[in-house]
């Protein structure tokens, strides 16, 4: 399988098989994360990375991870110093950066902005969201912690929870999950549920989400239950947002009608979705999913810019 | 009394087999009236072999495959007639290319097509029948595609 000089911009731009190679090269990244391993694969490379919203995880794991590879890293997190703001194109902007770095990570406000990056751009894009489009390096991390909390992803009951209208890390999550052959149930207030072209894409795998507002019920069978937040920034009007938030909280009551090993994830930032005191449980998983971005963005960096494999 | 009839045009375009209730959208996208002098026929809800469909005549003018491109968008099984001197001399059916490229804008305000980049907005095919498409930047399918018609 070759992945050199590939982009990375959707989910759906690769095949199970693609995403098993990555996720099972991700796990063999885990000693060099956490710099019980060393190496200099991707010495005298230059990733640049372009952030036009701000973000905190996804960020600062692509700069580690080009470090861990012994790589440098170029680029800005605020796009209020750049030319962007004197009214540059992003298409000048991603042709200026091309010329100046070896890849290009990207998050953008406005969807599709990754693809038309990888237009304009001789070296590869790495989508890290494009406003409420695709993230496909969170999916790939999200996919690496089910498959190592649970060993396999066929067959668990994955309850995704919260904004399913407007969240785009559950919309492609879901996708994958189909991909995969995951039992799904979506649980969210009625103004925000799943959308039906993402229902109708589960379905042309053959998997068949049940779409529930009872939590109680979909928590005794959930092997998986996916957290998300409700994001402010995407609704139409406040009104709205204040109607739902804090509509639906994770707390320890509820995990005790729970399976003993379900395991609870979230993309994070957490707001209210999930209460503190499930932080100590053994149920709660989405820090160590956050690590495992590390790992999943140091197979991608190596598969794309090494060629070489650790 | 006197008939008003809808005549044979001398040279021109016919557009038949336009989906009941579309003319109006397909003299849209030909940019009529603003576009044209000519005199131009709109007839709706005609009984065809094939049951109701709409008919648009344009007298001197014959379209371009660009224009037809775009009918292909609202009305898929239109034929395209081309009249000169009374005689159909051309005569096909609209078909839409597998990727729709500069015809209809993205419904989605946040699409980065629809920001000032040096970009066309382009979306390719889904199914025909019926028409679905999907913007190839930001991977959503307009609701109304007439609306978004350049």
């Amino acid at each position: 399988m070759n992945f050199k000089h590939r982009d990375i911009i959707s989910i759906k731009d690769f095949s199970k098989a693609e995403i098993d190679y990555i996720l099972h090269y991700a796990k063999r990244m885990i000693p060099y994360a956490k710099a019980e391993k060393h190496t200099m694969l991707l010495k005298q490379q230059i990733l640049a990375t372009l952030f036009f919203e701000p973000s905190t995880r996804t960020r600062l794991s692509f700069e580690s991870a080009m470090h861990r590879l012994g790589g440098n890293v170029i680029g800005f997190a605020d796009p209020s110093g750049t030319s962007q703001k004197k009214g540059e194109s992003l298409a000048d902007t991603i042709r200026m950066a091309d010329s100046y770095s070896d890849a290009i990570v990207i998050r953008h406000p406005q969807e599709g902005a990754a693809r038309l990056a990888a237009e304009f751009s001789e070296v590869p894009i790495l989508n890290a969201g494009d406003g409420a489009g695709q993230h496909p390096t969170q999916c790939l991390l999200d996919l690496f912690t089910i498959l190592t909390e649970k060993k396999k992803i066929k067959g668990n009951n994955v309850v995704l929870l919260g904004d399913l209208k407007y969240g785009r890390t559950v919309h492609s999550l879901a996708y994958a999950l189909s991909l995969f052959q995951a039992n799904l149930t979506f649980v969210s207030p009625e103004t925000l549920k799943m959308p039906k072209e993402v229902i109708n894409e589960c379905k042309e795998f053959g998997v068949e989400p049940i779409s529930t507002s009872n939590l109680e019920k979909a928590i005794k069978e959930a092997d998986v239950l996916y957290a998300t937040r409700i994001q402010k920034e995407r609704f139409p009007d406040a009104e709205e947002y204040n109607r739902v938030v804090g509509s639906y909280k994770v707390n320890n009551a509820l995990l005790q009608q729970a399976k003993q090993d379900l395991i609870v994830m979230h993309p994070l930032p957490r707001v209210v979705e999930i209460e503190p005191e499930v932080d100590k449980t053994k149920h709660a998983v989405y820090f160590k999913q956050a690590f495992n971005g590390l790992p999943v963005r140091m197979a991608l960096l190596s598969l794309i810019l090494g060629g070489k494999k650790i | 009394m006197k008939e008003l009839k809808v005549t044979p045009i001398k040279d021109g375009t016919v557009i038949d087999h336009i989906t009941p209730g579309r003319a109006l959208k397909v003299l849209r996208v030909l940019k009529i009236p603003e576009s044209t002098f000519s005199i131009v026929s709109v007839l709706m809800n005609v009984n065809g072999k094939k049951g109701k469909k709409d008919i648009v005549k344009i007298e001197n003018r014959e379209l371009d495959p660009k224009e037809v491109d775009k009918i292909a968008l609202i009305a898929p099984k239109a034929t395209i007639n081309i009249i000169r001197d009374y005689e159909v001399i051309k005569k096909h059916k609209v078909e839409l290319p597998e990727e729709v490229v500069g015809l209809t804008k993205c419904s989605n305000p946040t699409c980065i097509s629809n920001a000032r980049e040096p970009v066309e907005s382009r979306f390719q095919v889904i199914t025909k029948d019926p028409l679905r498409i999907k913007c190839y930047y930001c991977e959503r399918e307009p609701e109304d595609i007439a609306e978004g018609i350049i």
